[in-house]
């Protein structure tokens, strides 16, 4: 099972810049989702005009499904200048790549509790770290994208774009900078340095 | 002796590198030192190199310091974790080690022990971030130290003709801002990259060494282009190797090879840092032929 929680409200806050469309997903059964606690958040970003228009909706990591859903707020996306999403980090991942030219930010953390994992596609993968990157990273998880789960950047491991580790495997770090440098945002590799919380994460909390 | 007060003194800073041994024995890789490497400023001790296992870097450490020589501490974050990490570095502190090359590690499955978990709680980054908060005299959960906390001349690396060069350079940056106060490059045979490479790394203030690799063959050359990151052999590099089979055999065109590059890049850094991979013995000569 796993487990998301809103981020700090002032975190969440700072990662609207201009108007948002938010997405929410109320997911598989897999997921506790803090519906009251994002429904209040949400309110005060609508109440400051902040908000171009919302979905709430479930299994946003099926792509197909999430393209239908989307279909009649093409317009309200287009309008908006980040994309907020309120699901796990597959769920994010999966709106980032679809709008890989837009900012599209995670208002939650993932944590993971025993039992059986949402369902997730291949494609993209949330190993429950319990403090999301994402923000970070142009919505390309760092824990399962890099061999290595690296969070502060590149190892100096990557021949041509693939990593050292699997040569059929796309280095993360380098699609983590192109993703970046695609939507004008490489001034987040700015960011302080990461420290991992491992007694959030999966393997140790279990 | 750090060797930032070097760089602070102008001075162009010839580093190299040595392996301990997969053993218990360290005269070997003392002598070697001694002989090839006293002329040098500082040599570098690998920790566990390529993940292949062998005896820790920082014993070796102490030993070359005993002889005289001044040793550059490597520590990785694959084998450690932070416990470890900072234990580390407080006993090289204690030992009189006070260089450091701070750097991610390769991963477990590229060595000889490919089963071995891979650690990675750090990385490169916040092993560097660690260090400083260890010299503030604070550790990483934001415990005091007990009396007077270390000091380090705490180095990084950095690949400046990866394919991957721009995020090289962001990674760069992540590690100046976390507190790398010098650089040192993986091997470059390719001056005018090298050269592009510094154009955009001196904004940021910190020296920076210029990695070199002795080829040995046209078949290293190659095999280093297929497997190792960050490396490209040009073709007529490779080819000056091939074409003079006695030559190669004997090292002279390699060394030839690599004393041009030091001659090329001079003007742009503010030191060299030699990868003899086994080819100690040659140093002196390249140094020469280099003129340094
Ligand atoms: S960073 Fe990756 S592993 Fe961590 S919560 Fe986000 S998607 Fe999941
Ligand atoms: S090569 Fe890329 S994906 Fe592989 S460990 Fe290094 S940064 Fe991570």
């Amino acid at each position: 099972m796993l487990i998301t929680e809103l981020k700090a409200k002032e975190t969440i806050l700072s990662l609207v810049e201009g108007k948002a469309f938010i997405i929410n997903c109320h997911g598989c059964r897999e997921i506790r989702f803090p519906e009251k606690e994002a429904d209040a958040l949400q309110q005060e970003l609508m109440a400051a005009g902040k908000v171009t228009g919302s979905i709430t909706t479930d299994y946003i990591c099926n792509p197909e499904n999430l393209k239908l859903r989307l279909e009649k707020h093409a317009a309200a996306i287009e309008a908006a200048d980040t994309v907020l999403v309120f699901s796990c980090g597959v769920g994010v991942q999966t709106v980032a790549e679809m709008f890989s030219g837009k900012r599209v930010c995670a208002a939650c953390d993932t944590y993971a509790l025993p039992g059986f994992q949402g369902v997730t596609p291949l494609e993209y993968d949330c190993k429950q770290c319990g403090e999301c990157y994402l923000n970070l990273t142009g919505g390309i998880c760092p824990i399962t994208a890099c061999s290595k789960s690296l969070v502060n950047g590149q190892c100096g491991g990557s021949k041509n774009g693939k990593c050292e580790v699997d040569p059929d495997m796309d280095c993360g770090w380098e699609r983590i900078y192109q993703r970046l440098k695609k939507i004008g945002r490489l001034d987040v590799l700015k960011c302080p340095v990461q420290v991992r919380n491992y007694a959030t994460d999966d393997e140790v909390s279990k | 002796m750090r060797i930032t007060e070097l760089f602070d003194n102008g001075e162009f800073v010839v580093t190299a590198e040595v392996g301990p041994p997969k053993g218990i024995h360290v005269d070997h890789l003392v002598e070697e030192a001694k002989t090839y490497l006293s002329g040098i400023t500082a040599c570098n001790v690998t920790d566990n190199q390529s993940s292949v296992m062998r005896m820790g870097s920082l014993p070796a450490c102490v030993a070359l310091k005993n002889a005289g020589l001044t040793p550059i501490l490597q520590l990785t974050c694959r084998d450690r974790n932070r416990i470890a990490l900072q234990s580390e570095l407080l006993g090289a502190a204690a030992l009189g080690i006070d260089n450091i090359l701070c750097l991610t590690g390769d991963h477990t499955k590229m060595g000889d022990h490919p089963g071995a978990k891979p650690v990675f709680d750090l990385d490169s980054v916040s092993l560097l971030h660690t260090a400083c908060q260890l010299e503030k005299g604070v550790d990483l959960g934001g415990n005091p130290l007990v009396g007077e906390p270390p000091k380090f001349a705490k180095g990084a690396v950095v690949s400046p003709c990866s394919d991957s060069v721009d995020a090289q350079l962001a990674k760069m940056e992540r590690k100046v801002m976390a507190g790398a106060e010098y650089f040192q490059t993986q091997a470059v045979f390719d001056s005018e990259k090298f050269i592009k490479f510094m154009e955009q790394a001196k904004q940021f203030g910190k020296p920076v060494q210029l990695g070199v690799i002795i080829p040995k063959s046209a078949g290293m050359a190659k095999f280093m282009n297929r497997n190792v990151a960050g490396v490209h052999v040009p073709q007529e590099m490779i080819d000056a190797l091939a074409a003079d089979k006695e030559k190669a055999k004997l090292g002279i065109t390699g060394v030839e090879i690599a004393a041009k590059i030091i001659k090329e890049c001079k003007p742009y850094c503010q030191g060299v840092h030699i990868m003899a991979l086994g080819w100690e013995a040659k140093v002196p000569q390249l140094l020469e032929l280099a003129g340094i």
